[in-house]
């Protein structure tokens, strides 16, 4: 079988149809910035965007992942990402980190689709991301800071 | 310091084994991470002198980075950021120039200085047994660094500044990088003794310095065990029984073997594990296995039979805890005698990265990659199974997805796992063992189901008057080597922990405690028995000044009199939500205090009564634990405990069936959402005095605060957690 993934062509020969994409990802491409968490789309850890759109990896099928452009947490770009990263970093959001890649992916998501969310729309949005850690107080700090920087052109 | 056990031999390393090491000193390493005392020149001197030497725990490259090795495990606490704080405030370093890497599983080196000779992390003990150690060890390498520009320049030492990581001499305008001078650096002894800076000189301690943790987490980079693989390394995963105690009568493994990438189905004493070459294949081959149980011997009951068995012990006398003037006369005194009971259900950790970890064996040693937070029992355990030494166990220790208490495990229970199905395959290839979060939310190391059972009186001047308090509940202690420590004579301190040294003068107190039994393995949860003591405590004393027409706050204040620290943090929290200020209908405020881990922590929380159930809208904390050495980190640790705790309040419990868990994953077993997440105000009280911990204390006031606002609100009051929002109305 054959993915689209951060803008290459891989092939990953004959694997099982049903395999989720998460563990496409991580264990047939290495790319391990992609989290398991629950394997039912109940978490958010696996998030990924496939043409443009946040998607839950583990509950993705191989096969209707094939031919779609993937994109995942090591090579997400653009402004948005720049500046949801970077908000990320300067509020020290993380704590064990775990489900931060899947964060930052719904979060980057968001603020793709609503330039200034407002914080009813930022729980919609984040509701299926689940943090232990309980880091949601500066995610939407910096879902907020990223979205204002955004709009400044920073 | 040794410590024995009738479980097992003592984790007592030996000396022998890190010198072994020591010819791997690479030459790169300026100041060898695995320099042992004989290499640094003290060969003669006992390991005591030497618990600063900056070889054990820094390392300065020539590119200028300076490496501390973190003697404590990371799981989001922010400990390494910490005690990276403490190692360059003594040095002088620049923080853009500090790395952590952990260090490797040599407890004579990195054993928790308030634990024995154990290497661990827990009891939010972190900063507190390393608040010395680290600065001192950066004091010594800025000393040596000294030592070696003064001599290299022929200058007066004391002439010498060093400042934001450059060594200089204004005089002869000469200057060096660390990088520049730790070879010469090397060569200096390491100093018997040092002095520490006054708190007026501190540049880093106290300020809000960047996560050292924060880029590679934001950009998917940071490495958890899920992460690693070993060349050639098989998944296992584990099909382990319904009912907590069943083993393994017999099994057909042909339908697992017929799914491609599965490699070997191994019968080990915790079940069945299927070998695969990934993931899927093996959770696929596991799907298919059919296995007999016999449950002869299996926890079988359900959850409301068990609580009937610890109803039953409470009949009885306990173990007396505590035993504080007259409980009894006091209460046959009183005019108002309150009786509640509480329960508390079992509760999973969760933590976001399943449990999971690497193991190599080669002749004469096992070698482990995972997120190791005890690896004094992980390396006892492995050898256990194994047949080996614990020090011939090499732990790489790994960032950690979260543990909450779940990867602080005195049974050592994943890693003697994954060195079973190791040795069932002799060691063919690396095996990862892999849980998936079913596993993990029906895999038991709950939090103890616990009953509480108190009467507490009141006298005609509204004073308390007696205070009887029963706690059933499973011991964490007993059945691992800590047991003769903490579980002497069936009495497990640890279940009282936050009740039997409650900082309120109650004259008059008795605490009885009650080991319940059960196949079902038990562990601490985020702050141990605390997450129930307090609860229990801080709600009857609302109730108490309800009763007597006092206001709940002052109420406190009149108990804490002699306790200044605690008081403090209590009437700060109060004054800042502006306690006693009339709310709006539906709205309530409520108070809980509550010292754990040396912390104290005092809790306002907000909320809103609804139909249905309520929501919790702020939480107003003041947080007193000695120096806050990065107040951007306290303030984390207290809003994730919010968060974390949250879910407790609101629903979390894992329950049995005739003895099966009746809960899978997050749809049943679901955490604090993004939406339900209150706003947090941390209050962080000044203080010079040495720090203690943040990484629990956080949790046991949530859920009384909740609770008592709610009864502040509608006059109705909830006992036993999770709380049942259907009573409100």
């Amino acid at each position: 079988m054959k993915f689209n993934v951060n803008g290459q062509e891989h092939n990953v020969g004959d694997i099982d149809r049903d395999m989720p994409l998460l563990w496409v990802l991580r264990d047939r491409l290495g790319l391990t910035g992609t989290k398991y968490g629950c394997g039912r789309a109940q978490c958010g850890a696996c998030t990924v965007h496939i043409n443009g759109a946040a998607v839950r990896s583990c509950s993705l099928s191989a096969r209707d992942a094939e031919g779609k452009k993937i994109v995942t947490i090591e090579a997400v770009s653009g402004r948005v990402a720049d500046a949801v990263r970077s908000a990320w970093q300067r509020l020290d959001v993380v704590q064990c980190g775990y489900c931060q890649s899947g964060q930052i992916m719904t979060a980057i998501s968001l603020l793709s689709n609503i330039r200034k969310p407002t914080d009813a729309e930022i729980d919609a949005a984040m509701d299926g991301n689940i943090c232990r850690c309980g880091t949601y107080i500066r995610i939407r700090k910096a879902i907020h800071e990223a979205a204002w920087s955004i709009a400044q052109g920073r | 310091m040794m410590r024995t056990s009738k479980h097992g031999r003592p984790w007592t390393p030996t000396r022998r084994s890190f010198l072994k090491d020591a010819g791997t000193t690479a030459a790169a390493l300026v100041l060898g991470v695995h320099s042992p005392f004989a290499e640094s020149g003290q060969a003669a001197s006992p390991p005591a002198p030497a618990i600063f030497d900056p070889n054990v725990f820094l390392r300065i490259d020539p590119d200028n980075t300076v490496t501390i090795l973190s003697k404590h495990f990371e799981m989001g606490q922010g400990i390494t950021t910490g005690l990276a704080t403490l190692v360059a405030e003594e040095l002088e370093a620049d923080w853009s120039q500090m790395r952590v890497a952990f260090a490797p599983n040599k407890p004579q080196l990195y054993r928790n200085l308030m634990y024995g000779p154990y290497m661990l992390t827990g009891g939010s003990a972190s900063l507190a047994n390393s608040w010395e150690q680290m600065r001192k060890v950066g004091a010594a390498a800025r000393n040596m660094l000294t030592t070696a520009a003064a001599s290299r320049w022929e200058v007066p030492a004391g002439e010498i500044v060093v400042a934001k990581g450059v060594v200089s001499h204004r005089a002869s305008k000469r200057s060096a990088t660390f990088g520049e001078l730790a070879a010469d650096a090397m060569k200096v002894p390491v100093p018997r003794d040092v002095e520490l800076k006054e708190p007026k000189d501190w540049k880093l301690i106290g300020k809000r310095l960047a996560r050292l943790d924060s880029v590679a987490k934001a950009t998917g980079s940071a490495k958890y065990a899920l992460d690693m693989r070993r060349p050639g390394e098989l998944i296992a995963v584990v099909r382990r029984p319904d009912c907590f105690g069943a083993k393994v009568l017999s099994f057909d493994d042909r339908y697992a073997r017929s799914i491609p990438g599965v490699i070997d189905v191994v019968r080990i004493p915790s079940g069945v594990a299927v070998l695969a070459t990934d993931v899927w294949s093996a959770m696929a081959g596991r799907d298919v296995l059919r296995i007999t149980w016999d449950t002869s011997t299996a926890e079988l009951r359900s959850t409301s039979e068990i609580l009937e068995e610890y109803g039953r012990l409470a009949e009885a006398s306990g173990t007396q805890a505590v035993r504080r003037g007259d409980a009894a006369a006091a209460l046959a005194k009183a005019t108002h005698v309150l009786e509640a009971e509480f329960t508390f259900p079992y509760l999973a950790h969760a933590p976001m990265e399943p449990i999971n970890g690497i193991m190599e064996l080669r002749p004469g040693g096992a070698e482990i990659w995972s997120g190791c937070q005890v690896q004094s029992a992980d390396a006892h355990f492995a050898a256990k199974v194994l047949g080996l030494a614990p020090e011939q166990v090499k732990i790489n220790t790994l960032l950690g997805g979260g543990s909450f208490g779940r990867r602080g495990n005195p049974h050592g229970d994943w890693i003697a796992e994954l060195a079973e199905i190791a040795k069932a395959i002799d060691g063919r290839a690396p095996v990862h063992v892999v849980w998936t979060r079913e596993d993990d939310i029906k895999g038991g190391y709950y939090r103890p189901l616990t009953l509480h059972r108190v009467k507490v009186g009141l006298d005609a001047s509204g004073q308390l008057s007696g205070w009887q308090h029963k706690v059933v509940c499973q011991s964490i202690f007993v059945g691992t080597p800590l047991e003769e420590e903490m579980a002497k004579d069936g009495f497990d301190r640890g279940s009282v922990g936050g009740l039997a040294d409650t900082p309120y003068d109650i004259p008059d107190l008795s605490v009885e405690s009650y080991n319940a039994w059960s196949p079902l393995p038990v562990l601490w949860w985020r702050s141990v028995a605390h997450n129930h003591t307090a609860h229990v405590i801080e709600t009857m004393l609302d109730e108490l000044a309800r009763r007597a027409r006092k206001d709940p706050v002052a109420f406190r204040q009149s108990l804490l009199a002699n306790h200044p620290r605690d008081l403090t943090v209590l009437s700060l929290a109060a004054q800042k939500a502006g306690w006693g200020r009339p709310m709006a209908r539906g709205r309530g405020r409520g108070m809980a205090c509550h010292r754990s881990f040396n912390t104290r922590v005092a809790m306002v929380a907000e909320v809103t009564v609804t139909r249905p159930g309520y929501r919790v809208d702020r939480i107003i904390c003041a947080v007193d634990c000695g120096v806050a050495v990065n107040p951007g980190i306290v303030e984390a640790q207290i809003e994730g405990a919010v968060g974390f705790a949250l879910s407790s309040v609101l629903r979390n419990a894992i329950t049995l069936d005739k003895g099966v868990v009746e809960q899978a994953n997050f749809d049943d077993y679901d955490p604090t959402r993004f939406s339900e997440m209150p706003k947090v105000e941390v209050h962080i009280v000044k203080s010079l005095a040495a720090p203690s911990g943040i990484g629990e204390p956080g949790v046991p006031p949530l859920a009384p605060a909740i609770g008592n606002a709610i009864a502040a609100a509608t006059g109705k009051r909830l006992y036993s957690l999770p709380f049942d929002s259907s009573l409100l109305h």
